[in-house]
Protein backbone atom coordinates (compact mmCIF):
# COMPACT_ATOMS: atom_id res chain seq x y z
CA UNK A 1 0.00 0.00 0.00
CA UNK A 2 1.62 3.69 -0.99
CA UNK A 3 0.44 6.25 1.21
CA UNK A 4 1.51 8.86 -0.51
CA UNK A 5 0.27 7.92 -3.97
CA UNK A 6 -3.59 6.98 -2.59
CA UNK A 7 -3.23 10.47 -0.49
CA UNK A 8 -2.40 12.08 -3.84
CA UNK A 9 -4.82 10.65 -5.98
CA UNK A 10 -7.62 11.47 -3.32
CA UNK A 11 -6.49 15.10 -2.99
CA UNK A 12 -7.10 15.35 -6.93
CA UNK A 13 -10.33 13.86 -6.81
CA UNK A 14 -11.26 16.05 -3.88
CA UNK A 15 -9.76 19.36 -5.54
CA UNK A 16 -11.61 18.10 -8.85
CA UNK A 17 -14.83 18.97 -6.91
CA UNK A 18 -13.82 21.64 -4.54
CA UNK A 19 -12.85 23.70 -7.53
CA UNK A 20 -16.10 23.49 -9.38
CA UNK A 21 -18.59 23.93 -5.87
CA UNK A 22 -20.79 26.07 -7.20
CA UNK A 23 -22.27 23.15 -9.30
CA UNK A 24 -20.81 20.02 -6.82
CA UNK A 25 -22.03 21.72 -3.77
CA UNK A 26 -24.21 24.88 -3.72
CA UNK A 27 -26.57 23.36 -6.31
CA UNK A 28 -27.87 20.28 -4.93
CA UNK A 29 -27.64 22.20 -1.46
CA UNK A 30 -30.21 24.08 -2.96
CA UNK A 31 -32.35 21.54 -4.98
CA UNK A 32 -33.10 20.10 -1.46
CA UNK A 33 -33.85 23.28 -0.32
CA UNK A 34 -36.35 23.69 -3.19
CA UNK A 35 -38.20 20.35 -2.15
CA UNK A 36 -37.82 21.39 1.77
CA UNK A 37 -39.59 24.75 0.61
CA UNK A 38 -42.40 22.90 -1.49
CA UNK A 39 -43.18 19.88 0.13
CA UNK A 40 -43.06 21.06 3.61
CA UNK A 41 -45.05 23.46 3.15
CA UNK A 42 -47.76 21.99 1.21
CA UNK A 43 -47.88 18.62 3.85
CA UNK A 44 -46.91 20.75 6.61
CA UNK A 45 -49.66 19.56 9.44
CA UNK A 46 -51.78 17.37 7.24
CA UNK A 47 -49.41 14.35 7.74
CA UNK A 48 -47.80 13.10 10.75
CA UNK A 49 -45.72 10.52 9.90
CA UNK A 50 -43.79 10.07 13.14
CA UNK A 51 -45.68 10.96 16.67
CA UNK A 52 -44.55 14.04 17.82
CA UNK A 53 -42.82 14.95 14.49
CA UNK A 54 -43.54 17.73 12.16
CA UNK A 55 -43.78 16.65 8.47
CA UNK A 56 -40.91 19.45 8.03
CA UNK A 57 -38.66 17.91 10.70
CA UNK A 58 -39.36 14.30 9.03
CA UNK A 59 -38.71 15.02 5.71
CA UNK A 60 -34.88 16.51 6.71
CA UNK A 61 -32.49 13.18 6.75
CA UNK A 62 -34.44 11.89 4.15
CA UNK A 63 -33.39 14.78 1.84
CA UNK A 64 -30.00 15.10 3.16
CA UNK A 65 -29.38 11.28 2.90
CA UNK A 66 -31.06 11.45 -0.47
CA UNK A 67 -28.27 14.31 -1.28
CA UNK A 68 -25.33 13.06 0.40
CA UNK A 69 -25.76 9.65 -1.76
CA UNK A 70 -26.52 11.11 -4.91
CA UNK A 71 -23.63 13.08 -5.26
CA UNK A 72 -21.38 10.42 -3.79
CA UNK A 73 -22.67 8.64 -7.03
CA UNK A 74 -22.07 11.95 -9.27
CA UNK A 75 -18.69 11.84 -7.99
CA UNK A 76 -16.97 9.28 -8.88
CA UNK A 77 -19.10 8.47 -12.32
CA UNK A 78 -18.39 12.00 -13.61
CA UNK A 79 -15.12 12.05 -12.31
CA UNK A 80 -14.60 8.70 -14.38
CA UNK A 81 -16.11 9.01 -17.29
CA UNK A 82 -14.82 12.86 -17.92
CA UNK A 83 -11.28 11.28 -17.72
CA UNK A 84 -11.90 8.32 -19.84
CA UNK A 85 -13.72 11.11 -22.87
CA UNK A 86 -10.89 13.34 -22.07
CA UNK A 87 -8.28 10.70 -22.10
CA UNK A 88 -6.23 11.90 -18.63
CA UNK A 89 -7.16 8.73 -17.76
CA UNK A 90 -3.72 7.64 -18.45
CA UNK A 91 -2.60 9.68 -15.84
CA UNK A 92 -3.95 7.28 -13.31
CA UNK A 93 -3.37 4.59 -14.99
CA UNK A 94 0.54 4.75 -15.87
CA UNK A 95 1.39 5.39 -12.29
CA UNK A 96 2.34 1.87 -10.02
CA UNK A 97 -1.81 2.02 -8.59
CA UNK A 98 -2.58 -1.27 -6.95
CA UNK A 99 -6.76 -1.55 -7.58
CA UNK A 100 -7.63 -0.55 -3.95
CA UNK A 101 -5.61 2.28 -3.62
CA UNK A 102 -7.57 3.46 -6.82
CA UNK A 103 -10.45 2.13 -4.94
CA UNK A 104 -9.51 4.08 -1.56
CA UNK A 105 -9.19 6.80 -3.06
CA UNK A 106 -12.17 7.30 -5.56
CA UNK A 107 -14.67 6.08 -2.74
CA UNK A 108 -13.08 8.59 -0.14
CA UNK A 109 -13.64 11.85 -2.71
CA UNK A 110 -16.85 10.84 -2.85
CA UNK A 111 -17.66 10.43 0.92
CA UNK A 112 -16.35 13.59 1.31
CA UNK A 113 -18.38 15.29 -1.06
CA UNK A 114 -21.47 13.70 0.35
CA UNK A 115 -20.71 14.83 3.84
CA UNK A 116 -19.71 18.10 2.37
CA UNK A 117 -23.27 18.85 0.56
CA UNK A 118 -25.08 17.11 3.88
CA UNK A 119 -23.65 19.73 5.60
CA UNK A 120 -24.86 21.99 3.86
CA UNK A 121 -28.30 20.72 3.33
CA UNK A 122 -28.53 20.53 7.06
CA UNK A 123 -27.49 24.06 7.52
CA UNK A 124 -29.67 25.57 5.18
CA UNK A 125 -32.59 23.25 6.79
CA UNK A 126 -31.74 24.54 9.98
CA UNK A 127 -33.40 28.18 9.18
CA UNK A 128 -36.56 26.35 8.15
CA UNK A 129 -37.77 23.85 9.85
CA UNK A 130 -37.21 23.89 13.94
CA UNK A 131 -35.55 19.93 13.81
CA UNK A 132 -35.74 18.08 17.30
CA UNK A 133 -32.86 17.14 18.98
CA UNK A 134 -30.60 14.49 16.99
CA UNK A 135 -30.78 11.02 18.44
CA UNK A 136 -27.62 9.39 17.93
CA UNK A 137 -24.94 11.46 15.86
CA UNK A 138 -22.67 8.75 15.38
CA UNK A 139 -25.24 6.72 13.62
CA UNK A 140 -25.63 9.30 11.87
CA UNK A 141 -22.43 10.15 10.19
CA UNK A 142 -22.14 5.83 10.77
CA UNK A 143 -24.89 6.04 7.69
CA UNK A 144 -23.79 8.76 5.91
CA UNK A 145 -20.44 7.49 5.57
CA UNK A 146 -21.78 3.70 4.66
CA UNK A 147 -24.12 5.54 2.12
CA UNK A 148 -21.83 7.27 0.26
CA UNK A 149 -19.58 4.60 0.30
CA UNK A 150 -22.13 2.43 -1.58
CA UNK A 151 -22.71 4.61 -3.64
CA UNK A 152 -19.56 6.29 -4.32
CA UNK A 153 -18.93 2.19 -5.74
CA UNK A 154 -22.01 2.22 -7.53
CA UNK A 155 -21.13 5.28 -9.48
CA UNK A 156 -17.44 3.73 -10.13
CA UNK A 157 -18.62 0.39 -11.60
CA UNK A 158 -21.43 3.04 -13.48
CA UNK A 159 -18.25 5.44 -14.75
CA UNK A 160 -16.30 2.38 -15.75
CA UNK A 161 -19.20 0.83 -18.07
CA UNK A 162 -20.28 4.00 -19.49
CA UNK A 163 -18.31 5.04 -22.89
CA UNK A 164 -20.72 8.40 -23.01
CA UNK A 165 -21.89 10.85 -20.33
CA UNK A 166 -25.54 10.46 -21.47
CA UNK A 167 -25.24 7.16 -20.49
CA UNK A 168 -24.12 8.29 -16.89
CA UNK A 169 -27.37 10.22 -16.92
CA UNK A 170 -29.37 7.50 -17.80
CA UNK A 171 -28.27 5.09 -14.83
CA UNK A 172 -29.23 8.16 -12.61
CA UNK A 173 -32.79 8.59 -14.35
CA UNK A 174 -33.39 4.98 -14.57
CA UNK A 175 -31.67 3.84 -11.50
CA UNK A 176 -30.69 6.00 -9.32
CA UNK A 177 -33.56 8.33 -8.81
CA UNK A 178 -36.45 5.98 -8.53
CA UNK A 179 -35.03 3.80 -5.78
CA UNK A 180 -34.21 6.75 -4.19
CA UNK A 181 -37.91 8.44 -4.50
CA UNK A 182 -39.39 4.87 -3.97
CA UNK A 183 -37.45 4.55 -0.69
CA UNK A 184 -39.28 6.54 1.78
CA UNK A 185 -37.73 9.91 1.74
CA UNK A 186 -41.04 11.91 1.42
CA UNK A 187 -43.24 8.97 3.61
CA UNK A 188 -43.04 6.20 6.20
CA UNK A 189 -43.45 2.67 3.89
CA UNK A 190 -45.72 1.72 6.94
CA UNK A 191 -47.83 4.20 5.15
CA UNK A 192 -47.85 2.44 1.76
CA UNK A 193 -50.15 -0.52 1.01
CA UNK A 194 -48.68 -3.48 2.15
CA UNK A 195 -47.82 -5.16 -1.48
CA UNK A 196 -45.91 -1.87 -2.06
CA UNK A 197 -44.31 -1.84 1.59
CA UNK A 198 -42.79 -5.26 1.47
CA UNK A 199 -41.67 -4.15 -2.55
CA UNK A 200 -39.78 -1.29 -0.96
CA UNK A 201 -37.90 -3.94 1.70
CA UNK A 202 -36.18 -5.32 -1.42
CA UNK A 203 -34.97 -1.79 -2.11
CA UNK A 204 -31.26 -1.25 -0.85
CA UNK A 205 -31.75 2.74 -0.39
CA UNK A 206 -34.59 2.06 1.78
CA UNK A 207 -32.10 0.74 4.48
CA UNK A 208 -29.93 4.08 3.96
CA UNK A 209 -32.45 6.31 4.57
CA UNK A 210 -34.41 4.39 7.41
CA UNK A 211 -31.33 3.89 9.45
CA UNK A 212 -30.48 7.38 8.95
CA UNK A 213 -33.62 8.52 9.75
CA UNK A 214 -33.28 6.51 13.15
CA UNK A 215 -30.17 8.47 14.17
CA UNK A 216 -31.94 11.56 13.96
CA UNK A 217 -35.86 10.81 15.91
CA UNK A 218 -34.80 7.08 17.34
CA UNK A 219 -37.45 5.71 15.18
CA UNK A 220 -37.64 3.72 12.03
CA UNK A 221 -39.49 1.61 10.50
CA UNK A 222 -37.03 -1.40 10.70
CA UNK A 223 -34.74 -2.38 13.15
CA UNK A 224 -31.71 0.07 12.93
CA UNK A 225 -29.30 -3.06 13.26
CA UNK A 226 -31.24 -4.61 10.17
CA UNK A 227 -30.54 -1.39 8.28
CA UNK A 228 -26.54 -1.14 8.98
CA UNK A 229 -26.35 -5.07 8.37
CA UNK A 230 -27.89 -4.66 4.94
CA UNK A 231 -25.55 -1.36 4.69
CA UNK A 232 -22.38 -3.06 5.49
CA UNK A 233 -22.90 -6.11 3.48
CA UNK A 234 -23.48 -3.94 0.05
CA UNK A 235 -20.83 -2.32 1.08
CA UNK A 236 -17.95 -5.52 1.15
CA UNK A 237 -19.36 -6.88 -2.03
CA UNK A 238 -19.02 -3.41 -3.30
CA UNK A 239 -15.52 -3.21 -2.48
CA UNK A 240 -14.86 -6.52 -3.90
CA UNK A 241 -16.77 -6.45 -7.11
CA UNK A 242 -15.13 -2.81 -7.52
CA UNK A 243 -11.43 -3.74 -7.30
CA UNK A 244 -11.75 -6.64 -9.40
CA UNK A 245 -12.85 -4.71 -12.42
CA UNK A 246 -9.97 -2.15 -11.21
CA UNK A 247 -7.22 -4.75 -11.11
CA UNK A 248 -9.00 -6.15 -14.67
CA UNK A 249 -8.97 -2.61 -15.98
CA UNK A 250 -12.72 -3.00 -17.06
CA UNK A 251 -13.29 -0.82 -19.83
CA UNK A 252 -10.32 1.36 -18.70
CA UNK A 253 -7.16 -0.26 -19.94
CA UNK A 254 -7.70 -2.13 -23.12
CA UNK A 255 -10.04 0.96 -23.99
CA UNK B 1 23.25 -6.25 -17.21
CA UNK B 2 19.09 -6.54 -17.35
CA UNK B 3 17.62 -5.42 -20.64
CA UNK B 4 15.86 -2.06 -20.09
CA UNK B 5 12.96 -3.68 -22.37
CA UNK B 6 12.51 -6.99 -23.61
CA UNK B 7 9.79 -8.06 -25.82
CA UNK B 8 9.48 -11.19 -26.35
CA UNK B 9 7.00 -12.57 -29.09
CA UNK B 10 4.19 -10.15 -28.72
CA UNK B 11 1.26 -10.63 -30.29
CA UNK B 12 -2.12 -7.96 -30.64
CA UNK B 13 -5.00 -8.52 -32.82
CA UNK B 14 -8.12 -6.04 -33.19
CA UNK B 15 -10.64 -8.31 -34.41
CA UNK B 16 -9.09 -9.84 -37.52
CA UNK B 17 -6.39 -6.76 -37.28
CA UNK B 18 -2.98 -8.01 -36.02
CA UNK B 19 -1.66 -5.23 -34.67
CA UNK B 20 1.63 -6.34 -33.44
CA UNK B 21 2.52 -10.07 -34.99
CA UNK B 22 5.56 -12.17 -32.67
CA UNK B 23 6.99 -8.98 -32.42
CA UNK B 24 10.44 -9.83 -30.14
CA UNK B 25 12.94 -6.55 -29.28
CA UNK B 26 15.57 -5.77 -26.72
CA UNK B 27 16.51 -2.70 -25.84
CA UNK B 28 20.17 -2.47 -23.86
CA UNK B 29 20.24 0.21 -20.91
CA UNK B 30 21.42 3.26 -21.86
CA UNK B 31 20.40 3.02 -25.25
CA UNK B 32 19.03 6.17 -27.11
CA UNK B 33 16.56 3.65 -29.86
CA UNK B 34 14.50 4.46 -32.53
CA UNK B 35 11.44 2.99 -33.48
CA UNK B 36 9.90 3.99 -36.97
CA UNK B 37 7.18 2.55 -39.08
CA UNK B 38 4.09 4.03 -41.12
CA UNK B 39 0.83 4.98 -39.81
CA UNK B 40 -0.83 2.19 -38.30
CA UNK B 41 2.84 0.12 -38.10
CA UNK B 42 1.61 -1.12 -34.23
CA UNK B 43 3.90 1.53 -32.51
CA UNK B 44 1.88 3.03 -30.21
CA UNK B 45 0.14 0.00 -29.91
CA UNK B 46 3.41 -1.85 -28.56
CA UNK B 47 3.91 0.93 -26.06
CA UNK B 48 0.40 0.68 -24.53
CA UNK B 49 1.56 -3.30 -23.88
CA UNK B 50 4.47 -1.66 -22.60
CA UNK B 51 3.03 0.69 -19.89
CA UNK B 52 0.17 -1.97 -18.86
CA UNK B 53 -2.46 0.03 -20.99
CA UNK B 54 -3.02 -2.66 -23.24
CA UNK B 55 -3.59 -6.78 -22.05
CA UNK B 56 -1.59 -8.65 -25.24
CA UNK B 57 -2.70 -11.64 -26.61
CA UNK B 58 0.49 -13.48 -26.22
CA UNK B 59 4.39 -13.13 -25.46
CA UNK B 60 5.59 -10.92 -22.44
CA UNK B 61 7.16 -7.46 -21.73
CA UNK B 62 9.39 -6.51 -19.20
CA UNK B 63 10.83 -3.05 -18.61
CA UNK B 64 14.07 -3.09 -16.05
CA UNK B 65 13.79 -6.81 -15.76
CA UNK B 66 10.13 -6.56 -14.29
CA UNK B 67 7.31 -8.09 -16.10
CA UNK B 68 4.55 -5.49 -16.72
CA UNK B 69 1.89 -7.63 -15.61
CA UNK B 70 3.15 -9.57 -12.57
CA UNK B 71 5.57 -6.93 -11.41
CA UNK B 72 3.46 -4.25 -12.59
CA UNK B 73 4.38 -1.54 -9.89
CA UNK B 74 8.18 -1.79 -10.51
CA UNK B 75 7.85 -2.01 -13.91
CA UNK B 76 5.81 1.34 -14.02
CA UNK B 77 7.73 3.27 -11.64
CA UNK B 78 10.51 2.45 -13.82
CA UNK B 79 9.32 3.49 -16.96
CA UNK B 80 7.89 7.46 -18.04
CA UNK B 81 5.68 7.41 -21.04
CA UNK B 82 4.98 10.48 -23.01
CA UNK B 83 1.52 9.41 -25.18
CA UNK B 84 1.01 9.99 -28.69
CA UNK B 85 -2.22 11.82 -28.19
CA UNK B 86 -2.72 15.27 -26.14
CA UNK B 87 -4.58 14.80 -23.23
CA UNK B 88 -4.71 17.03 -20.41
CA UNK B 89 -7.04 17.32 -17.25
CA UNK B 90 -8.85 20.52 -17.70
CA UNK B 91 -9.53 21.49 -13.93
CA UNK B 92 -5.79 22.05 -12.32
CA UNK B 93 -2.95 24.04 -13.26
CA UNK B 94 0.59 22.78 -14.95
CA UNK B 95 2.17 22.90 -11.13
CA UNK B 96 -0.52 21.20 -9.91
CA UNK B 97 -0.91 18.56 -13.00
CA UNK B 98 2.91 17.81 -12.29
CA UNK B 99 2.37 17.64 -8.32
CA UNK B 100 0.15 15.14 -8.69
CA UNK B 101 1.50 13.06 -11.11
CA UNK B 102 4.84 12.94 -8.86
CA UNK B 103 2.52 12.15 -5.45
CA UNK B 104 0.97 8.56 -8.06
CA UNK B 105 4.40 7.63 -8.19
CA UNK B 106 4.75 7.80 -4.53
CA UNK B 107 6.75 11.27 -4.49
CA UNK B 108 5.87 13.86 -2.20
CA UNK B 109 7.87 16.51 -1.85
CA UNK B 110 8.92 17.44 -5.61
CA UNK B 111 9.12 20.52 -6.68
CA UNK B 112 12.87 21.15 -6.98
CA UNK B 113 12.74 18.40 -9.91
CA UNK B 114 9.50 19.77 -11.04
CA UNK B 115 11.14 23.45 -11.68
CA UNK B 116 13.95 22.08 -13.70
CA UNK B 117 11.46 20.26 -15.88
CA UNK B 118 9.32 23.80 -16.17
CA UNK B 119 12.95 25.48 -16.62
CA UNK B 120 13.76 22.95 -19.42
CA UNK B 121 11.06 22.88 -21.10
CA UNK B 122 10.37 26.11 -21.48
CA UNK B 123 6.94 26.04 -19.49
CA UNK B 124 8.19 28.39 -16.47
CA UNK B 125 6.01 31.27 -16.91
CA UNK B 126 3.30 29.04 -17.23
CA UNK B 127 3.40 27.26 -13.90
CA UNK B 128 0.24 28.80 -12.24
CA UNK B 129 -1.71 28.74 -15.95
CA UNK B 130 -5.06 26.56 -16.02
CA UNK B 131 -4.32 23.57 -18.86
CA UNK B 132 -7.03 24.50 -20.70
CA UNK B 133 -5.03 27.78 -21.42
CA UNK B 134 -2.25 26.59 -22.93
CA UNK B 135 -1.90 26.16 -26.68
CA UNK B 136 -1.03 22.77 -28.15
CA UNK B 137 2.39 22.72 -28.56
CA UNK B 138 2.27 23.86 -24.56
CA UNK B 139 0.09 21.06 -23.41
CA UNK B 140 2.71 18.35 -25.35
CA UNK B 141 5.61 19.85 -23.00
CA UNK B 142 3.88 19.56 -20.21
CA UNK B 143 2.59 15.46 -20.92
CA UNK B 144 6.44 15.03 -21.63
CA UNK B 145 7.67 16.66 -18.08
CA UNK B 146 4.38 14.84 -16.52
CA UNK B 147 6.37 11.24 -17.85
CA UNK B 148 9.43 12.74 -16.22
CA UNK B 149 8.45 13.60 -12.73
CA UNK B 150 9.66 10.30 -11.35
CA UNK B 151 12.94 10.41 -13.39
CA UNK B 152 12.50 6.64 -15.04
CA UNK B 153 15.17 4.60 -15.87
CA UNK B 154 13.46 4.37 -19.46
CA UNK B 155 11.59 6.87 -21.07
CA UNK B 156 9.44 6.08 -24.00
CA UNK B 157 8.71 9.38 -26.57
CA UNK B 158 5.70 8.31 -28.73
CA UNK B 159 6.12 11.18 -31.44
CA UNK B 160 7.11 14.04 -28.83
CA UNK B 161 8.15 16.85 -31.95
CA UNK B 162 4.17 16.46 -33.77
CA UNK B 163 3.16 19.63 -33.66
CA UNK B 164 6.21 21.36 -31.51
CA UNK B 165 7.93 24.44 -33.03
CA UNK B 166 11.34 24.13 -34.25
CA UNK B 167 12.69 25.83 -31.39
CA UNK B 168 11.07 23.46 -28.44
CA UNK B 169 12.22 20.28 -31.05
CA UNK B 170 15.74 21.81 -30.45
CA UNK B 171 15.25 22.61 -26.95
CA UNK B 172 13.65 19.14 -26.35
CA UNK B 173 15.91 17.37 -27.79
CA UNK B 174 18.86 19.04 -25.74
CA UNK B 175 17.18 18.40 -22.98
CA UNK B 176 16.54 14.02 -24.17
CA UNK B 177 20.03 14.16 -24.94
CA UNK B 178 21.01 15.05 -21.64
CA UNK B 179 18.95 12.75 -19.76
CA UNK B 180 20.12 10.20 -21.88
CA UNK B 181 24.15 11.02 -20.50
CA UNK B 182 23.14 10.72 -16.97
CA UNK B 183 22.17 7.45 -18.10
CA UNK B 184 18.22 7.28 -18.87
CA UNK B 185 16.83 5.16 -21.72
CA UNK B 186 14.99 6.29 -24.17
CA UNK B 187 12.97 5.14 -26.81
CA UNK B 188 11.80 7.86 -29.74
CA UNK B 189 9.11 6.90 -32.13
CA UNK B 190 9.15 9.35 -34.93
CA UNK B 191 8.23 9.49 -38.69
CA UNK B 192 11.22 11.56 -39.47
CA UNK B 193 14.21 9.81 -40.33
CA UNK B 194 17.04 12.66 -39.68
CA UNK B 195 15.73 13.06 -36.26
CA UNK B 196 15.87 9.14 -35.69
CA UNK B 197 19.51 9.50 -37.69
CA UNK B 198 20.58 12.40 -35.37
CA UNK B 199 19.55 10.65 -32.48
CA UNK B 200 19.46 7.34 -31.73
CA UNK B 201 21.94 4.57 -31.86
CA UNK B 202 19.78 1.56 -32.81
CA UNK B 203 16.76 1.90 -34.99
CA UNK B 204 13.95 -0.29 -35.48
CA UNK B 205 11.23 -0.25 -38.52
CA UNK B 206 8.14 -2.06 -37.61
CA UNK B 207 5.39 -2.50 -40.22
CA UNK B 208 2.06 -4.12 -39.83
CA UNK B 209 3.05 -5.16 -36.56
CA UNK B 210 6.25 -7.22 -37.46
CA UNK B 211 9.89 -6.01 -37.28
CA UNK B 212 11.03 -5.46 -40.56
CA UNK B 213 15.21 -3.72 -39.57
CA UNK B 214 16.46 -3.79 -36.99
CA UNK B 215 20.05 -2.09 -36.80
CA UNK B 216 22.85 0.48 -35.56
CA UNK B 217 22.47 3.35 -37.24
CA UNK B 218 25.60 2.83 -38.68
CA UNK B 219 24.48 -0.28 -40.38
CA UNK B 220 21.26 1.17 -41.86
CA UNK B 221 23.75 4.28 -43.11
CA UNK B 222 25.78 1.59 -44.93
CA UNK B 223 22.78 0.36 -46.93
CA UNK B 224 22.44 3.58 -48.32
CA UNK B 225 19.39 4.73 -46.29
CA UNK B 226 19.46 8.55 -45.86
CA UNK B 227 19.61 11.21 -48.67
CA UNK B 228 19.32 10.71 -52.41
CA UNK B 229 21.11 12.98 -54.50
CA UNK B 230 19.23 14.42 -57.70
CA UNK B 231 21.41 15.52 -60.99
CA UNK B 232 19.90 16.81 -64.29
CA UNK B 233 21.68 17.25 -66.90
CA UNK B 234 20.86 19.75 -69.92
CA UNK B 235 21.20 16.43 -72.49
CA UNK B 236 19.89 13.56 -71.69
CA UNK B 237 22.07 11.05 -69.71
CA UNK B 238 22.97 7.37 -71.69
CA UNK B 239 25.25 5.77 -68.72
CA UNK B 240 27.16 6.97 -65.44
CA UNK B 241 30.70 6.59 -64.20
CA UNK B 242 30.66 2.16 -63.45
CA UNK B 243 31.48 3.02 -59.87
CA UNK B 244 28.25 4.39 -59.21
CA UNK B 245 26.20 2.08 -61.24
CA UNK B 246 25.02 0.04 -58.08
CA UNK B 247 23.90 3.30 -56.82
CA UNK B 248 21.54 4.64 -59.12
CA UNK B 249 18.09 4.71 -58.37
CA UNK B 250 16.27 6.45 -61.27
CA UNK B 251 18.24 7.08 -64.60
CA UNK B 252 15.40 9.02 -67.11
CA UNK B 253 15.76 10.65 -69.95
CA UNK B 254 17.86 14.04 -68.26
CA UNK B 255 17.81 13.42 -64.76
CA UNK B 256 19.86 10.92 -62.36
CA UNK B 257 19.20 9.75 -58.90
CA UNK B 258 22.27 8.76 -56.66
CA UNK B 259 21.85 7.32 -53.22
CA UNK B 260 23.97 8.43 -51.02
CA UNK B 261 25.77 7.03 -47.81
CA UNK B 262 26.55 10.23 -45.71
CA UNK B 263 29.32 8.87 -44.05
CA UNK B 264 31.57 7.88 -47.01
CA UNK B 265 30.11 10.02 -50.32
CA UNK B 266 31.01 13.28 -50.85
CA UNK B 267 28.46 15.11 -53.04
CA UNK B 268 31.35 17.22 -54.25
CA UNK B 269 33.13 13.87 -55.61
CA UNK B 270 30.39 12.68 -57.20
CA UNK B 271 29.30 15.98 -59.31
CA UNK B 272 33.21 16.21 -60.09
CA UNK B 273 33.18 12.64 -61.44
CA UNK B 274 29.56 12.79 -63.27
CA UNK B 275 31.22 16.05 -64.94
CA UNK B 276 34.23 14.43 -66.35
CA UNK B 277 32.15 11.79 -67.26
CA UNK B 278 30.55 14.30 -69.73
CA UNK B 279 27.32 15.60 -67.72
CA UNK B 280 26.76 18.84 -68.10
CA UNK B 281 25.15 19.76 -65.10
CA UNK B 282 21.89 22.40 -64.66
CA UNK B 283 20.51 21.54 -61.66
CA UNK B 284 21.19 19.45 -58.26
CA UNK B 285 19.25 18.37 -54.99
CA UNK B 286 20.00 16.82 -52.75
CA UNK B 287 16.42 14.73 -51.00
CA UNK B 288 15.69 13.03 -47.89
CA UNK B 289 14.81 9.57 -47.92
CA UNK B 290 11.59 9.19 -47.05
CA UNK B 291 10.38 6.55 -44.46
CA UNK B 292 8.46 4.95 -47.30
CA UNK B 293 11.25 5.10 -49.80
CA UNK B 294 13.09 3.26 -46.94
CA UNK B 295 10.52 0.70 -46.38
CA UNK B 296 10.15 -0.31 -50.47
CA UNK B 297 14.18 -0.84 -50.02
CA UNK B 298 13.99 -2.53 -46.92
CA UNK B 299 11.49 -4.88 -47.88
CA UNK B 300 12.93 -5.30 -51.34
CA UNK B 301 16.69 -5.48 -50.31
CA UNK B 302 17.66 -9.58 -50.23
CA UNK B 303 19.30 -8.41 -47.01
CA UNK B 304 16.72 -7.05 -45.35
CA UNK B 305 16.10 -8.38 -41.78
CA UNK B 306 12.85 -10.28 -41.93
N1 LIG C 1 -8.52 0.45 -30.02
C1 LIG C 1 -8.32 -0.03 -31.25
N2 LIG C 1 -9.28 -0.74 -31.86
C2 LIG C 1 -9.11 -1.24 -33.09
N3 LIG C 1 -7.99 -1.10 -33.80
C3 LIG C 1 -6.98 -0.40 -33.26
C4 LIG C 1 -7.10 0.17 -31.96
N4 LIG C 1 -5.94 0.81 -31.68
C5 LIG C 1 -5.15 0.66 -32.75
N5 LIG C 1 -5.76 -0.07 -33.70
C6 LIG C 1 -5.18 -0.48 -34.99
O1 LIG C 1 -3.95 -1.10 -34.74
C7 LIG C 1 -3.01 -0.75 -35.73
C8 LIG C 1 -1.77 -0.19 -35.08
O2 LIG C 1 -2.07 1.07 -34.53
P1 LIG C 1 -0.99 1.96 -33.79
O3 LIG C 1 -1.70 3.10 -33.18
O4 LIG C 1 -0.18 1.11 -32.91
O5 LIG C 1 -0.09 2.47 -35.01
P2 LIG C 1 1.16 3.44 -34.98
O6 LIG C 1 2.31 2.68 -35.50
O7 LIG C 1 1.31 4.07 -33.66
O8 LIG C 1 0.73 4.52 -36.06
P3 LIG C 1 0.97 6.12 -36.09
O9 LIG C 1 2.29 6.33 -36.72
O10 LIG C 1 -0.13 6.58 -36.98
O11 LIG C 1 0.86 6.63 -34.72
C9 LIG C 1 -3.71 0.22 -36.65
O12 LIG C 1 -4.13 -0.49 -37.79
C10 LIG C 1 -4.88 0.70 -35.86
O13 LIG C 1 -5.96 1.01 -36.71
MG1 LIG D 1 1.19 5.91 -32.95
Amino acid sequence: MNAIATLTLLKKEVKRWRKVWLQTVLAPVITALLYLAVFGHVLEGRVEVFPGISYGAFLIPGLLMMSVIQNAFANTSSSLIQSKVMGSIVFVLLPPFSAFEMFLAYIGAAILRGMAVGVGVFLVALFYVKVPPVHDIFLIIGFAVLGSYVMGALGLIAGMWAEKFDQIAAFQSFLIMPLTFLSGVFYSINSLPPFWASVSYLNPFFYMIDGFRYGFFGQSDQPVMISFFVMLSAAVVLTGFCVKLLATGYKLRDA
Amino acid sequence: MVDAIKIENVSKSYGELRALNKLSLNIKQGEFFGLLGPNGAGKSTLISALAGLLSTDAGSLSVMGHDVVADYRQARSALGVVPQEIVMDPFFTVRETLEFQSGYFGISNNSQWIDELLDQLGLADKANSNMRQLSGGMKRRVLIAQALVHKPNVLVLDEPTAGVDVELRQSLWRFVRRLHREGHTIVLTTHYLEEAEELCDRIAIINKGELIALESKEDLLAKGLGNTLLVRSKQSINSVPPSYESKVSRLEANEVEIVLNREVDSVMQILDDLRQHGLDIEFVNVMNDSLEDVFVRLTVAPGGAR
